[in-house]
């Protein structure tokens, strides 16, 4: 192989203008949230009795979830299916999804009326709650994902742990333990990978199964028996997508060249997942006969449309067509359209459908709650750069080719 | 660049290790569901009640809850609008006119239902809620996470939160006055109702007593007791002179509210197997690609 590609630390200037203005926005969220802890959540949200749950839960947690099923779609296909030549996009979908499930737990935490009680669940088990399974799963592949990281910090620090201080006294014994650890997860780390896909599986169908119980509040064109495996599927479909959408915005913010190729075959997977999500989708329309409430005029039918023709249709028919798969225009658009549509499908699902019987005003989020919202997406954003800086973690070519141990560590 | 990568590496280390050691290590048990034959209800007769809202401040003063003087409530006023239970007053009582009787408002009271499959039981992630053998819904404030799916799931929009305590915000709804029942008092609204619109008995009982007036006064009542089998039978049962949807009652169907939720769940999770039988299969696909993989290379 003559273009040899490993994953290092990528070396430039953190700051720049762009990242200045992230910071700013991070700022003001976690000033926000601050306000939230001190005044409770009335104070900043606009949740009432009737609305109990908005963006913080529809955005940052449901949304949240599904936007990082990068890291398991590809874990599955780098390997489980054993297809080496995606390893170079593993570890950024890697980091992603432990970013991304981070942020999730960290925004159910805020939105908890009492967040100091979110240990509660390890020791109160209620089986019957579809809640209670999505937190032990989502809370089970947390742990999962961060063992899957540490690969990639003995890679980064065995032999150069350099602790200040008086802790320098430690340098010894952790560096071995950084060996230990290397040698142990080097055999056993197959484990941790089959279960962080079934853990996925697992958490992201039963995020359908949590508005079920709503019942007749929801939305026919929503509400069905299916919405777990509906949910399930679009999470598939939506995890190349989000590496390719990344992996484009990462290499322009540093400089690099796209990965093109491995890009442009990861696309082609897309069109089929797409489309089973799609046919279950009107298949359950049809099958419920839900379709009658598209010939009114709401903002349901509206969004329900708008879900599925840019979400689902268009992306569908880009990636679709063999040329557009392989530019990157074709790629970003088609990607950005699928992204699109599953964030509207969770905000859809978890807060347009949501119709309580007695109503006094419609739901909309307060400027604290975007501004939240936002401080997290920028957050995380601010740290997927600081990572990609310390660990190696984007790949890119290398001079010398000398072959490293494989799972998790790329190629 | 050194200082932060180090301390970014301690905080890694630290959460991995912080969670794996809160990993759950043993179950316990749901949260029970009893239905008790002898289980307590209450009978609402609509037609009766003619909304002096004494109701309203037993309750508040039988849960402590701040309240104006008994007489302010002669004050008709607020019945202008509709209102709901919150964390201000766990049950309140609503005014409905209609053209056809402009001079017979009717008047209904609101609170939970205790509903025996009950969706807020099912729903809540720590177990916080539990039909007690009595018939009672109740809440427990040393379990509550405050995630308030209980409010999501309640076909009845009856759970409220106070969202605006920071520290120990409860859930605030009817708990049938739990306390007071349990040690043979009658709740505090039936206890105070003057027309005796609210009869508490067994609900056996109740059913049995909402026939015989509906038998009885065939003109007064239409035939319908609401709660009989709303969704699965609920502990409040009420009569009406009317159909329930023009008083607000929400229509439901005659299954438990959370009967898909625990079906679905229960067939992901059925024994386990389903999530084992992934592993296995995802296991042996992983292998045969390893090995399929190691015998080209071998080849080349
Ligand atoms: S009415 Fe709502 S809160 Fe009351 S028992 Fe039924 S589900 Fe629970
Ligand atoms: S808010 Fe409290 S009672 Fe309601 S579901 Fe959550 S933990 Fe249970
Ligand atoms: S039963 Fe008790 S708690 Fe419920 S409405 Fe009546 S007085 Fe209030």
């Amino acid at each position: 192989m003559e273009d040899y590609m490993k994953p290092t630390p990528l070396k430039t200037k953190y700051f720049t203008p762009g990242v200045i203005v992230i910071f700013a926005f991070a700022t003001v969220g976690i000033l926000f949230l601050l306000a939230r802890l001190i005044f409770g959540l009335g104070a900043v949200t606009n949740l009432s009795n009737q609305y109990p749950w908005g963006i913080w839960i529809g955005i940052d947690v449901a949304a949240g979830v599904a936007l990082a099923a990068g890291g398991f779609t590809t874990a599955a296909l780098g390997h489980i299916m054993h297809k080496e030549e995606y390893h170079v996009i593993v570890r950024p979908a890697l980091l992603t999804a432990l970013l991304g499930y981070t942020f999730v737990a960290f925004s159910v935490a805020m939105d908890l009326g009492r967040w100091y009680y979110i240990w509660h669940p390890l020791i109160m088990w209620n089986g019957n709650s579809v809640l209670f399974e999505v937190g032990m799963c989502v809370m089970a592949y947390l742990t999962v994902l961060y063992i899957e990281f540490i690969p990639i910090v003995t890679e980064r620090f065995i032999g150069r742990v350099n602790l200040p201080g008086f802790l320098s006294a430690l340098n010894k014994p952790v560096d071995s333990l950084l060996r230990i650890l290397d040698k142990t997860l080097d055999k056993t780390m197959f484990i941790f990978i089959i279960a962080g896909v079934v853990l996925s599986c697992l958490h992201q169908s039963s995020l359908g199964t949590l508005m079920v119980i709503a019942g007749p509040k929801m939305h026919p064109l929503w509400q069905t028996p299916i919405l777990p495996l509906l949910f399930l599927l679009s999470a598939i479909s939506v995890g190349f997508p989000m590496v390719i959408f990344e992996s484009l915005i990462t290499s322009k913010s540093f400089g690099l060249k796209p990965e093109l190729k491995v890009l442009s075959n990861l696309g082609t997977m897309v069109a089929p997942l797409l489309g089973i999500y799609l046919a279950f989708k009107l298949g359950d329309m049809v099958i419920r006969q839900t379709f009658v409430y598209l010939n009114e005029f709401s903002v349901e039918s509206v969004l329900f449309l708008i879900e599925i023709f840019f979400g689902i249709i268009i992306p569908l028919r880009i990636f679709l067509s063999p040329k557009l798969t392989k530019t990157r225009a074709g790629l970003f658009i088609g990607s950005a359209l699928v992204i699109f549509g599953v964030l509207l499908n969770r905000i859809n699902n978890f807060i347009i459908a949501y119709n309580p019987p007695y109503k006094f005003a419609a739901y909309f989020p307060s400027i604290g709650e975007i501004l939240v919202t936002l401080g997290f997406v920028a957050l995380e954003i601010l740290l997927f750069r600081a990572f990609v800086m310390i660990f190696p973690i984007v790949s890119v070519p290398q001079p010398v080719a000398s072959k490293t141990k494989f799972f998790i560590r790329g190629k | 660049m050194s200082k932060q990568t180090r301390r970014n590496f301690i905080k890694t280390a630290a959460v991995a290790g912080s969670v794996i050691a809160g990993l759950p290590q043993k179950a316990k048990a749901a949260p029970k569901n009893i239905l008790s034959d002898d289980r307590m209800g209450v009978l609402v007769d609509t037609t009766v009640c003619v909304g002096c809202r004494k109701c309203e401040w037993a309750c508040k003063t039988a849960h402590n809850m701040p309240t104006p003087p008994l007489e302010t409530y002669d004050n008709r006023d607020v019945m202008k609008k509709m209102r709901r239970p919150d964390h201000t007053s766990l049950t309140v009582v609503n005014e409905y006119e209609f053209d056809d009787y402009p001079k017979f408002p009717i008047d209904v009271k609101v609170q939970c239902m205790h509903c025996d499959h009950p969706a807020c039981v099912s729903a809540c992630i720590v177990g916080a809620f539990s039909k007690e053998e009595n018939g009672s819904v109740i809440w427990d404030t040393n379990k509550c996470i405050g995630c308030r799916y209980c409010m999501v799931a309640c076909p009845f929009q009856i759970p409220a939160f106070e969202y605006h305590k920071a520290i120990q915000p409860e859930i605030k709804k009817c708990d049938f006055c739990f306390g007071r029942t349990s040690k043979g008092k009658l709740p505090a609204c039936v206890e105070i109702c003057p027309m005796e619109a609210l009869t508490y008995g067994r609900r056996k009982d109740l059913i049995d007593i909402a026939r015989r007036k509906i038998e009885l006064y065939p003109d007064r009542y239409i035939n319908h007791i609401y709660g009989e089998t709303e969704v699965g039978g609920t502990a409040w049962l009420y009569l009406a002179s009317r159909k329930f949807e023009d008083l607000q009652f929400p229509k439901l169907g005659n299954s438990p509210a959370p009967g898909v939720t625990e079906a679905i769940q229960h067939g992901i999770f059925a024994y386990f197997l389903p999530p084992i039988a992934l592993y296995a299969l995802l296991g042996g696909v992983m292998w045969i690609n390893k090995n399929r993989k190691k015998s080209e290379e071998g080849e080349e």
